[in-house]
């Protein structure tokens, strides 16, 4: 085959694979007449923001986007926490069960989270009881069940991460007489910042895509739903108010298609890592 | 530093991890199992009723329910459509990303990078929109205004395949690239200077080189596809008309919330992680040969 057949098939099939991301842009910039006419046109020439507005004053999509951030931020925030100090304990302490938790890490990491939302309906409704703040129909139990998800594929690649650094590092920063504590976090935490990236990246999507567990609990709390879901309540039987659902995804969409970007080196390098937005 | 104080300092760096997964992971998977044996339903939850231990009478319902085989049955054939279409257009297009210049690879990426790293419940909107009876694109091309593809059983399920296959592909072509990439030019330089035709290089070479990242990209995929929820809820309005779209993952959450039956949807929920570890464990197998450590 020649070169140029096969490039303008690539073109092609790249146009095709953007293509529903670009309907989705144009359609939210389209006036509500043109969205609804049976024969759409793959251009306007009297863009608007009329949809955005709707989703924002009408669906409240503002507060949702709000409550999104706040799930992803805390999740990322106390991931790297977590993360950094067990990945930690794990590459640079010897201790009896440390290959023991390896393995554990390891097999947590592949059950399917899908298949706990009925036992941990059930432990979100009795936290809820004692610490409110956590239970059901809260932000902070979408925090607490993310949080638990993202942290042993965190723990896992971070472990790379920290080992990469050398011994002598820490010896010569106790000989100049660094604390532990300094050492940690003045040496090692910004040496890792690479690794860190990464894995908040994955975490902040995962948090900011789910879809299942924000619907098993906020329940009744309609000011605590986070984007998935209010997206989901615009999708009404034959009344669909198509502009809205558009603007709402391309909301949706932008954050996650900018960290994408961000780290896509990072993501095509750990290709063996099985790595998934 | 002593070793007991190695390990005490260990144990206190990995507290919080340990809390955080004892208390919302492990708890919670042995919790699963304990549910899937009572008779566990509204009336119970709210206190009306005591607790009913019943062993595995659950999985015997389950098993018994030939709604629950007809769903088996779905998400085994939802999922290999998923994985075959995603495996063959990411390994095409992994081959033809090879043989162009870089601009129009770029241009292909980035393309495939949008389409990845779309929200599933965003990408499920779209493609509804793209496809929707009176006012989408796709039926104005093809002139059939007014045709529902959710409404029939098979389009439904057809155009949730597409649009998996849509956001799955991208993480297949891009590792079987980088794989092929990482192929060093010597060894199909030896094969043409034997002879080789391009064909032979491909079956003998290539593949052969490329066998464990195409099992892992393989397996991961089925994990993948095979817990399938945001885009069949979505899509099919939380499973089809009557249920006909469910597949396991959505039929556990049907059962489960909509039918206040938890007990029966804890066990669907057991009968998954099963069969899921068992794919995982040949993950795991292939991971070792293809190099991972511990």
């Amino acid at each position: 085959m020649r070169r140029w057949v096969t490039e303008v098939f690539v073109l092609v099939v790249a146009a095709v694979v953007a293509f529903p991301l670009f309907w989705m842009v144009l359609s939210a910039f389209k006036p509500e007449d043109e969205i609804i006419s049976a024969d759409p046109v793959p251009w306007t020439t009297r863009p608007t923001l009329d949809s955005f507005t709707r989703a924002l004053t009408v669906a409240n999509f503002g507060r949702y986007f709000v409550n999104s951030i706040v799930v992803a931020v805390i999740v990322v925030a106390l991931s790297i926490l977590i993360s950094f100090l067990a990945a930690t304990a794990l590459t640079r302490f010897r201790f009896r069960s440390r290959t023991t938790l390896l393995i554990m890490l390891l097999v947590v990491q592949m059950v399917p989270v899908e298949a706990l939302t009925v036992p941990l309906f059930f432990l979100m409704r009795s936290v809820g009881d004692s610490v409110p703040v956590f239970g059901l129909n809260h932000l902070g139990s979408l925090v607490l069940v993310h949080l638990a998800f993202s942290l042993p594929f965190a723990i896992w690649m971070l472990r790379g991460f920290v080992a990469a650094v050398p011994l002598e590092l820490e010896e010569a920063a106790t000989l100049d007489g660094a604390s532990r504590f300094r050492f940690l976090w003045q040496v090692l935490f910004p040496l890792v910042a690479p690794g860190l990236v990464a894995t908040s990246v994955l975490s902040f999507i995962h948090a900011w895509n789910d879809f299942l567990f924000a619907k098993t609990f906020i329940i009744s709390a309609v000011e605590n739903q986070t984007l998935p879901l209010a997206l989901q309540v615009f999708v009404k039987p034959d009344q669909n108010d198509w502009g809205a659902i558009m603007a709402g995804s391309t909301l949706m969409t932008i954050p996650v298609l900018i960290f994408f970007v961000l780290v896509q080196r990072r993501l095509v390098s750990g290709l063996a890592g099985a790595v998934k937005g | 530093m002593t070793a007991k104080g190695q390990g005490r300092t260990a144990f206190a760096y990995l507290a919080p991890a340990l809390l955080v997964l004892g208390g919302l992971l492990a708890y919670p998977i042995y919790q699963l199992v304990l549910i899937s044996l009572y008779d566990y339903g509204q009336e119970q939850v709210s206190g009306g009723a005591p607790l009913t231990f019943l062993g595995l009478g659950n999985y015997q319902a389950l098993l018994g329910d030939r709604q629950f085989w007809t769903v088996l049955g779905q998400t085994v054939a939802f999922a290999a459509v998923c994985v075959v279409g995603t495996l063959l257009v990411g390994a095409f297009l992994a081959i033809l990303a090879t043989r162009v210049r870089t601009w129009v690879r770029m241009t292909l990426f980035l393309a495939a990078l949008g389409a990845w790293s779309t929200p599933a419940v965003a990408g499920s909107t779209i493609w509804l929109f793209l496809f929707d009876a009176n006012f989408g694109l796709v039926n104005e091309v093809l002139g059939i205004q007014g045709f529902s593809w959710t409404y029939d059983k098979w389009t439904a399920f057809g155009l949730v395949a597409a649009q998996v296959i849509w956001c799955s592909f991208p993480f297949v072509m891009v590792t079987l690239y980088a794989g092929i990439k990482a192929i060093p030019g010597e060894v199909l330089e030896a094969a043409a200077l034997d002879g080789a035709s391009a064909f032979r290089t491909a079956w003998s070479v290539t593949l052969p080189l490329l066998r464990p990242i195409i099992l892992v990209v393989t397996i991961q995929s089925i994990i993948w596809d095979f817990k399938v929820f945001t885009q069949i809820y979505v899509m099919t309005n939380g499973g089809g008309i009557a249920g006909r779209n469910l597949v396991l993952n959505v039929y556990a959450y049907q059962q489960a919330f909509a039918a206040s039956e938890y007990g029966l949807g804890a066990a669907i929920g057991v009968v998954m992680t099963v069969l899921l570890l068992g794919i995982t464990m040949f993950y795991l197998r292939a991971l070792r040969r293809s190099g991972e450590v511990l």
